[in-house]
């Protein structure tokens, strides 16, 4: 069984947001890249996978679409465990242009796992385009995978609990929170081995994107907190209510 | 000159901050209390290759430079300085000083157990009557024909419980005096070892020191390392690596101290202002950040020295002796930043303090440092 684990090259968490001065383009300046954090689940699960099954799992393949600078990512995923590595060079344009671009070498994997979303645009969009462009099944929201005897077993949360699906292969399932407990540390064998491992660069093929960045905007910065006497404690609820908007 | 990292070094220095900040923080200060040795986390490093990082990979280590080790040593300090400690003894001493000078033998038996971290070294150097001053060993290891007879104490012994492959320094030549002592590589397990009680120390609580007491214990002669009466230069050089390792201990919680402290002064108002708002609060935040760089720049040219081959013992003691002073000094101001706060276990800083004070004295003391220095100065 062949996994493909598609890779996101996002800014660290903690990131202080910064756009150009038009406002079409965020500012990479002084940025630290990390994997998208629901990729990195996944691939974590995929090693889990591999390491567990007794050689069901014959190879575990990252994938991202991104200029050179990205490798730093790809090849973090590689310390962790990933044996090979495709990076399409070309910049991320919109979901559709990556889902295309990701579509050329994704082919004949059994199993492929995209996160839910990326942790920078939040487009969660690339995993169901690039099944239905695969024409093969995906499932969203998966939580949990398993395989045994050959069939993967799905556990999706939904609304107050959860469900179990049984389905063929192939596959993308689109992971979230719980696929795995914590994201791998790479260990120094990994981190060493990591430069030996192949990481191949394919050219992008022509695609339009389908969509257009006018502007972003900055969340207005936090009000500050507005404190309530005592004796109008009454008072809160009207403010939670019409004010907050929360109740 | 080039300040640049490589993606590896960048690599473990995030695999040792992510297991720092996500791992050893959950239980340090229940651990320091209790006087805790952190056994589920040496496992999981040496799963990682923490143990083992600076040696071969064809002895099983991780086969990193001494740059990398750096930044490792940093990150986790800045969380947990009794669990550093234990990775430097084994890689910058113990492992470093069997890689180094010894046989094939000793290292196929000891070195690959210890650079897996599957068995901890602990290195016997200071003695009830000889801390500072290596060259008074009372401790002897009688030449018998084909094994050597040991008797003696040895003190404050890091690992002297958990470990298991021990580097003892003895004498074997008195009339010799420094040239008479020889390093000796001895299981544990060898009858007439036995333990003193676990000492109850001020700081580096989580790590075990004990005292270790040599009954006639035979040592057999293949475990000498190098040439009979090599073992006051062997401890030197290996004390010389060691260096390193205590003096990026000592950066790292030094940084690790400003990182909470800067942390703190953006949450925490007085008199209507951010702490870092009030000028005599970010003044000391600046000589913390200056203190600190100048630790971090002292411990990487040693490091980047060792990585080339060039003589680094000047540049390492100045590390150390840099490293262990601010250290001392800002921890203590970032108790004094987190006012009453800073005295209480939660903040984590006053631990950060008590643990400082060891990196001044431990591995030979700010003054034994100064001493290296001037004579290198005076050569």
């Amino acid at each position: 069984m062949k996994i493909l684990i598609l890779i996101g090259n996002v800014p660290d968490t903690t990131t202080k947001v910064r756009f150009n001065a038009d406002k079409t383009a965020f500012d990479p300046t002084g940025i630290q890249w990390i994997i998208n954090p629901w990729d990195e689940l996944a691939l974590t699960r995929a090693m889990d996978l591999k390491e567990t099954t007794g050689g069901v799992v014959s190879e575990i393949v990252v994938a991202n679409v991104g200029r050179q600078e990205t490798e730093g990512t790809l090849r973090k995923a590689l310390a962790i465990g990933a044996d090979k590595a495709i990076r399409i060079d070309a910049d991320a344009k919109d979901a559709f242009y990556v889902a295309s671009q990701l579509a050329q070498v994704a082919k004949g994997y059994d199993l492929i796992f995209a996160g839910i979303e990326a942790s920078d645009y939040n487009g969660s969009a690339v995993g169901g385009m690039l099944a239905e462009m695969l024409e093969i099944n995906s499932v969203s929201a998966v939580s949990g995978i398993q395989i045994e005897n050959g069939n993967v077993k799905i556990n999706r949360e939904i609304d107050g609990g959860s469900q179990t699906i049984a389905l063929p292969l192939p596959l993308l399932a689109i992971v979230q929170k719980g696929i795995a407990k914590e994201p791998r540390i790479p260990a120094m064998r990994g981190i060493m081995m990591a430069r030996t491992k192949p990481l191949e660069v394919v050219q992008p093929i022509a695609v339009e994107p389908k969509t257009n960045i006018t502007v972003f905007t900055l969340p207005a910065p936090k009000a500050a907190c507005k404190k309530i006497a005592e004796d109008q404690a009454k008072d809160l609820i009207y403010l939670l209510r019409d004010e907050a908007k929360v109740l | 000159m080039n300040f640049t990292f490589t993606e590896e070094q960048l690599m473990i220095q995030q695999a040792a901050r992510d297991y720092a900040q996500r791992e050893l923080i959950k239980d340090v200060i229940e651990r320091d209390h209790k006087a805790e040795y952190p056994t589920r986390h040496v496992k999981a490093l040496a799963e990682l290759g923490f143990l083992g990082m600076l040696v071969s990979p064809e002895y099983d280590g991780g086969g990193m430079d001494t740059v990398s080790y750096v930044l490792a040593m940093e990150e986790l300090s800045k969380v947990d300085a009794s669990v550093s400690v234990i990775i430097s003894v084994n890689n910058s001493l113990v492992c470093y000083g069997i890689e180094k000078y010894g046989t094939e033998d000793q290292k196929q038996k000891y070195l690959r157990v210890l650079a897996r971290g599957e068995k901890i070294g602990a290195f016997l150097l200071s003695e009830p009557e000889a801390g500072s001053d290596a060259t008074s060993q009372k401790t002897t290891a009688e030449d018998m024909g084909d094994y050597y007879l040991v008797n003696g104490t040895k003190n404050w012994i890091t690992n002297a419980h958990s470990g298991s492959i021990y580097l003892v320094i003895a004498q074997t030549h008195p009339e010799k005096k420094h040239r008479g002592i020889n390093a000796l590589i001895v299981d544990k397990n060898t009858p007439g070892i036995s333990l003193g009680p676990h000492e109850d120390k001020m700081g580096m609580r989580s790590s075990d020191t004990h005292s270790v007491m040599f009954t006639d214990v035979k040592v057999p002669k293949e475990n000498r390392i190098g040439e009979d009466g090599f073992g006051f230069k062997f401890a030197m050089s290996t004390l010389e690596a060691g260096r390193i390792g205590i003096a990026s201990q000592a950066l790292g919680l030094a940084s690790g101290a400003m990182e909470r402290s800067i942390a703190y002064t953006k949450e925490r108002k007085a008199f209507g202002k951010f702490l870092f708002e009030h000028q005599s609060v970010a003044f000391k935040l600046a000589e913390m950040a200056v203190k600190v760089e100048n630790a971090r720049n002292l411990c990487l040219k040693a490091a980047w020295l060792k990585d080339q081959g060039l003589p680094y013992g000047f540049a390492s003691a100045m590390a150390k002796q840099y490293a262990a002073d601010i250290a001392m000094e800002v921890t203590t101001e970032a108790v004094q930043i987190h006012g009453g706060y800073g005295y209480v276990k939660e903040y984590h800083v006053e631990r950060l303090m008590r643990e400082a004070k060891l990196t001044q004295i431990y591995e030979g003391t700010s003054e034994i440092q100064k001493i290296v220095i001037s004579r290198e100065l005076l050569k």
